[in-house]
């Protein structure tokens, strides 16, 4: 069996959670902060692809970054760089498709945090960042564990939209689940099973190492 | 000297409503703030440590404009650097009784005056969920000490004190204010709680 999709898989699922979590807490505080029109729909439009069937994405990036035209013919023009059938096109759309599970605990964690909290900090001369790192952030592990591990545990198992945007090439945009429906396409149930596996038994892995840690602190594990 | 003179519109049970504050404090008095719940009490101290901005006034402190809101000045809270004590603690959950003094100062010598006067010195390990109400309370006013305020505003400080506790406490705290020369605002809904320490009040009806 090739283990080259397992591996493209974990390097994709890593790559886009370090990206998400750099992206994720930012954006998570500030929208955890007071209500505006324009947050209402950034929120809104972040949470698009928890309800959006993948294909829908995939095409809409398909189109948006073909390298005939728009964006994606200035990208290739001016940068050389592609998003159409390659693995930086798979990261932009796993980032794409995973951020509300990212930005979901983590921003219910910060509303939840008392305001008193951040203005205590406030009103030792502490500043917003030094707030955010040693007030806030530790006070959301459970929180940001969960969001991190439901990123990864995402990204493994994307299919729809990294099908649209990056194909079945191998050694490049040719993940595991990419992979399980090819051995299926090819009646190779025994490597389907395999993939599968590998696949179910990560998941599960990561899901249940959450839920244990999140139970020792009287959290629920999904919050 | 501490000037206050503020205007901020409030959402009551009652309905909508004006908190007006206006007077002037000399450095190192105490002054306690009263008044029926839904008042404005809590809203007033947080107005002057910079958490709550009005609608219209003006905070000068030593000579300071803190907030002026006709030239629209106004201090952030950590430029102001009023302690504050919340009614809610606001103790952080992740850091240790000693980690909540380190984190306002640097100055160790200062932390064990501190802990002594709070009767926390035993329990300089524990985190806020291992504490009595009481010692949270303790501990509540000792971080807004650490940093040694020129200005302490401190809301139902003492309401988880048992009598002898607080009695102690307020004389130390008396004996610090002096030494520091820090202005005191308590919000209590009981006057009589402090009753002996407050030397000027501000009624909010």
């Amino acid at each position: 069996m090739d283990l080259n999709p397992i591996w493209l898989t974990l390097k994709l699922a890593g790559i886009t959670t370090v990206l998400l979590l750099a992206i994720g807490l930012p954006v998570a505080w500030w929208l955890s902060k007071g209500r505006s029109i324009f947050k209402v729909i950034l929120e809104a439009i972040i949470t698009m692809p928890l309800v959006l069937p993948p294909s829908v994405l995939g095409f809409y990036l398909l189109l948006a970054f073909s390298p005939q035209h728009g964006i994606g013919k200035w990208l290739q023009q001016s940068f050389d760089v592609q998003f159409v059938f390659s693995f930086q096109g798979l990261v932009l759309a796993s980032v794409i498709y995973s951020m509300p599970f990212m930005l979901g605990p983590i921003k219910s964690a910060l509303q939840q945090l008392p305001a008193s909290l951040s203005q205590a900090s406030y009103s030792l001369g502490k500043t917003k960042w030094q707030t955010f790192i040693h007030v806030l952030l530790p006070n959301i592990k459970p929180s940001l564990l969960t969001a991190i591990v439901l990123t990864f545990a995402h990204t493994l198992g994307e299919f729809g939209v990294v099908l649209m945007i990056g194909g079945n090439i191998p050694n490049v945009t040719r993940v595991a689940s990419i992979a399980v429906y090819d051995s299926v396409e090819q009646m190779d149930y025994s490597t389907a099973n395999a993939y599968s596996l590998i696949l179910f038994s990560i998941t599960f892995i990561l899901v249940i190492s959450v839920f244990i840690f999140n139970k020792y602190r009287l959290k629920s594990p999904l919050e | 000297m501490i000037r206050i003179d503020i205007e901020k519109r409030l959402k009551t049970y009652e309905g909508k409503q004006v908190l007006k504050i206006a007077g002037q404090f000399e450095r190192g008095s105490i002054t306690k703030v009263y008044g029926p719940s839904g008042a404005g009490k809590t809203t007033l101290l947080k107005i002057i440590a910079g958490f709550i901005q009005p609608e219209k006034g003006n905070i000068t402190v030593e000579g300071l404009t803190w907030l002026d809101t006709s030239s629209k000045i106004s201090f952030p809270p950590q430029k102001r650097m009023a302690g504050f004590v919340f009614q809610d603690y606001a103790l952080f959950p992740n850091m240790t009784v000693l980690q909540h003094l380190e984190y306002a100062t640097k100055d160790n010598n200062w932390i064990k005056r501190l802990l002594a006067i709070g009767k926390l010195e035993t329990l300089t390990t524990h985190k806020p969920e291992y504490l009595s109400g009481g010692q949270q309370q303790r501990l509540a006013i000792l971080r807004a000490l650490a940093t040694k305020p020129k200005l302490l505003l401190m809301d139902e400080p003492f309401s988880a004190l048992d009598p002898e506790m607080k009695a102690e406490l307020i004389r130390e705290l008396q004996s610090i204010f002096k030494e520091l020369g820090t202005t005191v605002f308590i919000v209590s809904h009981n006057p009589l709680e402090i009753e002996g320490l407050a030397n000027g009040e501000i009624n909010i009806h």
